[in-house]
């Protein structure tokens, strides 16, 4: 699956083609991943959860508007919402002499406020499907831009090496040095409070591309180096070694010998990424610099439940929870593919 | 013994203002509101001695009382600082107008409000030892200028001579604006133009009376020798601050600058609101500067009633339309979101309506001139108001939107990033989106958004902001929010945040001010007007009026809050 993958542009595919048809055809290196990775329960768990979080969150506008009847964003404090046949308003006197406070109806146990009400009187339950789907959408496309920048600074590193290295290495170490999230706070609160502007494109302040763009580039080092790591293996490799003797051109070395090579690194890493990028985007949108209100996503909710912790501590533990739950989902996933993809275990496996 | 005499005096005058209060004689009712709810103060017995601990998340910066304009600050300074006039510091009838402090009285104005004479009480010193003299007073008012106080032009412009002085501050003399007489003890003032609210000025902490020798600069973390009951003995913006007695001080008034009780008073910087609530309720400190945070306003209210306290302040927040800009240049359009605007629900985001009351005209309860009317609510117009909000009218709100033609125009209201701001910007929000605009809220921190949304450049169509007086005055809210002359193009302190400029209004806003010399009810009366009149131009949206929430320990006695100083740190006892 590594340096033994055969290469599409070789000279010797011709005796390969001759021995397969002599031979019963063996399963190529994906289909075994996959086969090996079936075999993982605890792999299986993790991708049964995302794959059940992200249904959810996906009807998060049908639980909304036909199962809880409400509308997740917009304040609702003044409302009131009926129970059993008796009125309950969102916002419930605190009993006390002195008539101090107020707060959020708690959970209901009924399809309404199922989770109970956040400062602003709207359904927490409602908010977190709905959060889950920007949180998952920003940390998904993160991740997968981190790899493609990752992908193409690390390969260009390895493979040109010289100048191009020196350059591009020195600078992802410039990035490593600074702290992820101080990096990513600083960007934010420069684009949250401007918007982007990119000649004649205007992204506001309020748009998803801007948190994932931040997100993706902050984790660009630390997806780019071990691939640049794989990449300057893989150069010394017979086959490219190979390729160049017989006049291959560079790119299409990089993109038939170097890339489905590295392919594995970038599956693996997928989804470890997106769950650092999942932790980040929590991190900036409870800053109020990520997700911008009424948006939802985890993070924000989490902030809305900060001053309810003694009161109403639900408003923060589920989406607290749910974060929990993704990113160990997500790691066991990641440790999974690792172990299906990691040839010299396979290796090990079929000896 | 006189202590004790004029404490229970001063207790009994409460318990009576607050009876009258409940049959709703409520020009005071701030102050009523601020008779302490649990233990009175007349049923204990005076305690001298010990230190008061106190606690406050950050310190207020500078110490230096002419250049301090934090409330922190302030509270704290209140017992250290004396100024010519002051406000009593007692609840009940009679705390204003103001009374004469380290002057024997109030005067009179003369030559039609440009001249005022003073005389200087005798045998009052300051913490150095050093006897208070015409000549401090004079000093005093020239480093005000000279320091560049933050109120030196808004304030004491009148002054003759201030003129010269805020252009050359090193060099201001306030020749002819000020005449002493060591012999006699006299402090004449002389203006350049009547100034209606002059002697509350005066009551204002950045005119406290300072050695003449005092550095003419910002003293910074040294505070410099004051008349007060105590002095400042040590200073860390990061950590602490330690008052003790001021051994040269005897009492001269009990109602303007009463002695203290405790021998310390020391003030740790540091904690968390949260924190600070339980390390109250653990006995740790005696009182927080912050108000108790809402989340735990259920608990302190069931658990610690005796040790609540729950006063009004002179302040509100409101919602700053820009009258230059759509579609807030129509006045149908600024109607429209007065009268859609859930207050209820602004009430609720404060803690209720033991915390909160509705806001529905731009002068606060409490505030001189104050006179209940509610042009927008549901059945009230701007011609028929109602004494009170009652609930919003999105009907009416609609239909005035539709008539403005400036349906599903974007807004954007520019709010701070404090969690309260930013309920009332969300529901705000709602409130918009439900009248047919494209809204969205932006948030910044409040040290930020303050001078931004003054700022015309910024282009700001609604400022969420809140607004306290410096004194009890009708003009420090009209005047100084709605006037013509607050306006400043292109500055980051311009205070008319809406813009909004009626020459027809500001005529009777002067008319208002003048009256007082003459007459302050019928200036009051004016002022009411007034406010009636600017609410039918809604260059804002009035949103919520709140209270203070104090939390004191179980050892704290003898609170006695005033609409102008809070609580008298001096006044507190504790065992």
């Amino acid at each position: 699956m590594t340096a033994d993958t055969p290469s599409s542009s070789g000279a010797a595919s011709a005796v390969a083609s001759a021995n397969v048809a002599a031979q019963p055809r063996p399963l190529g290196p994906w289909r075994q991943a996959g086969r090996t990775l079936v075999r993982n329960r605890a792999a299986m768990v993790a991708l049964a959860t995302l794959v059940l979080v992200t249904l959810l969150c996906l009807f998060a506008p049908f639980y909304a508007h036909d199962i809880a009847h409400v509308d997740p964003f917009t304040s609702n404090v003044a409302g009131s919402i009926v129970l059993d046949g008796h009125e309950a308003d969102i916002m419930q006197p605190n009993d006390n002499p002195l008539h101090l406070g107020l707060s959020p109806i708690g959970p209901t146990g009924h399809a309404a406020y199922l989770l109970g009400a956040d400062s602003q009187g709207r359904d927490v339950a409602a908010r977190l499907f709905y959060g889950g789907r920007n949180s998952l959408l920003i940390s998904a496309s993160a991740a997968v831009l981190c790899l493609i920048l990752a992908a193409c600074a690390g390969i260009a590193a390895g493979f040109f090496g010289g100048l191009v290295d020196t350059i591009l290495s020195r600078l992802m170490d410039i990035m490593w040095a600074v702290p992820v999230y101080l990096f990513a706070i600083s960007l934010s609160i420069v684009t949250v409070s401007q918007g982007l502007k990119l000649g004649p494109f205007v992204i506001e302040a309020d748009n998803l591309l801007i948190p994932i763009v931040i997100i993706a580039l902050v984790y660009v080092p630390y997806a780019a180096r071990p691939i640049r790591g794989r990449v300057l293996a893989l150069r010394q490799a017979e086959f490219v070694t190979a390729a160049r003797c017989l006049g291959v051109p560079r790119w299409r070395i990089v993109l038939f010998d170097i890339l489905p090579n590295v392919m594995t690194t970038l599956v693996v890493l997928g989804p470890l990424l997106m769950a650092l990028a999942l932790l980040a985007e929590s991190a900036l949108s409870f800053l109020s610099i990520g997700v911008q209100a009424p948006a939802a996503s985890w993070g924000t909710i989490i902030q809305d439940g900060e001053g309810l912790i003694y009161t109403r501590p639900m408003v923060a533990v589920a989406p607290g929870l749910a974060i929990v739950i993704v990113v160990l989902a997500l790691n066991i996933l990641g440790d999974g593919l690792r172990d299906a993809l990691d040839v010299r275990d396979a290796a090990r496996r079929s000896a | 013994m006189q202590i004790v005499n004029h404490t229970l005096f001063h207790a009994a005058l409460k318990t009576a203002f607050a009876g009258a209060y409940l049959l709703g004689l409520s020009v005071f009712q701030t102050v009523a509101l601020a008779a302490p709810i649990g233990e009175q103060p007349m049923q204990v017995a005076t305690h001298r001695g010990g230190t008061l601990n106190l606690t406050a998340q950050s310190s207020g910066g500078t110490l230096d009382p002419q250049v301090a304009y934090i409330s922190l600050t302030k509270q704290i300074e209140t017992p250290v600082y004396d100024t010519l006039l002051t406000y009593p510091k007692f609840s009940g009838p009679g705390v204003q107008p103001v009374a004469a402090n380290l002057v024997e009285q109030v005067p009179h104005p003369e030559d039609g409000g440009l001249t005022y004479r003073f005389t200087l009480r005798p045998g009052i010193y300051f913490s150095n030892g050093q006897e208070l003299t015409v000549e401090d007073v004079a000093a005093s008012f020239r480093r005000l200028f000279k320091v560049g106080s933050p109120t030196a032009g808004p304030y004491y412009s009148h002054i003759i001579g201030a003129d010269a002085c805020l252009k050359d501050p090193v060099h201001c003399t306030l020749s002819g604006g000020i005449e002493t007489n060591a012999t006699t003890r006299s402090i004449t003032f002389h203006l350049t133009s009547p100034d209606p609210e002059f002697l509350e000025r005066l009551a204002w902490g950045h005119s406290a009376i300072v050695p003449a020798a005092t550095p003419p600069h910002d003293m910074g973390n040294t505070a410099p020798p004051g008349t007060g009951p105590y002095r400042v003995v040590a200073y860390d913006p990061t950590q602490q601050l330690l008052l003790e007695r001021n051994p040269y001080f005897r009492e001269w008034s009990h109602d303007t600058q009463p002695a203290g009780y405790a021998d310390h008073i020391h003030l740790v910087f540091g904690l968390e609101p949260e924190s600070e609530v339980t390390a109250i309720e653990n006995g740790q400190y005696d009182w927080m500067y912050e108000d108790v945070p809402l989340d735990r306003l259920g608990e302190v209210g069931s658990r610690y009633v005796s040790q609540v306290q729950l006063y009004t302040l002179l302040l509100y927040y409101y919602a700053a339309l820009n009258t230059t800009l759509p579609p807030f240049d129509n006045l149908k359009a600024r109607q429209a979101l007065n009268y859609a605007v859930n207050r209820h629900a602004m009430v609720i985001y404060h803690g209720g309506s033991a915390v909160a009351l509705p806001a529905c005209q731009l002068l606060p309860q409490g505030a001189p001139g104050y006179e209940p009317s509610c042009a927008y609510t549901k059945g009230a117009s701007p011609d028929h108001p109602l004494p009170k909000w009652q609930a919003p009218d999105l009907e009416t709100a609609r239909q005035l939107v539709h008539e403005s033609g400036t349906a599903g125009q974007k807004v954007t209201i520019v709010a701070p990033l404090d969690g309260r701001y930013g309920s009332m910007a969300m529901e705000l929000r709602s409130t918009l989106a439900a009248i047919g605009y494209n809204a969205v809220v932006r948030s910044m921190t409040q040290t930020v958004q303050f001078p931004y949304v003054q700022n015309s450049d910024n282009h700001v169509q609604i400022a969420l902001t809140g607004w306290q007086a410096d004194y009890p005055s009708a003009a420090s809210f009209l005047q100084t929010l709605f006037a013509c002359g607050s306006i400043h193009p292109h500055s980051d302190n311009s205070l008319n945040m809406s813009a909004f400029c009626n020459p027809a209004i500001d005529a009777r806003m002067d008319q208002a001010a003048t009256l007082a010399l003459t007459d302050k009810t019928a200036s009051d009366h004016a002022w009411a007007d007034v406010d009636r009149a600017l609410m039918a131009q809604a260059p804002s949206v009035p949103l919520v009026q709140i209270k203070r929430v104090t939390l004191l320990s179980k050892r704290a006695r003898n609170v006695i809050v005033t609409l102008n100083d809070d609580i008298l740190l001096s006044q507190l006892q504790v065992q």
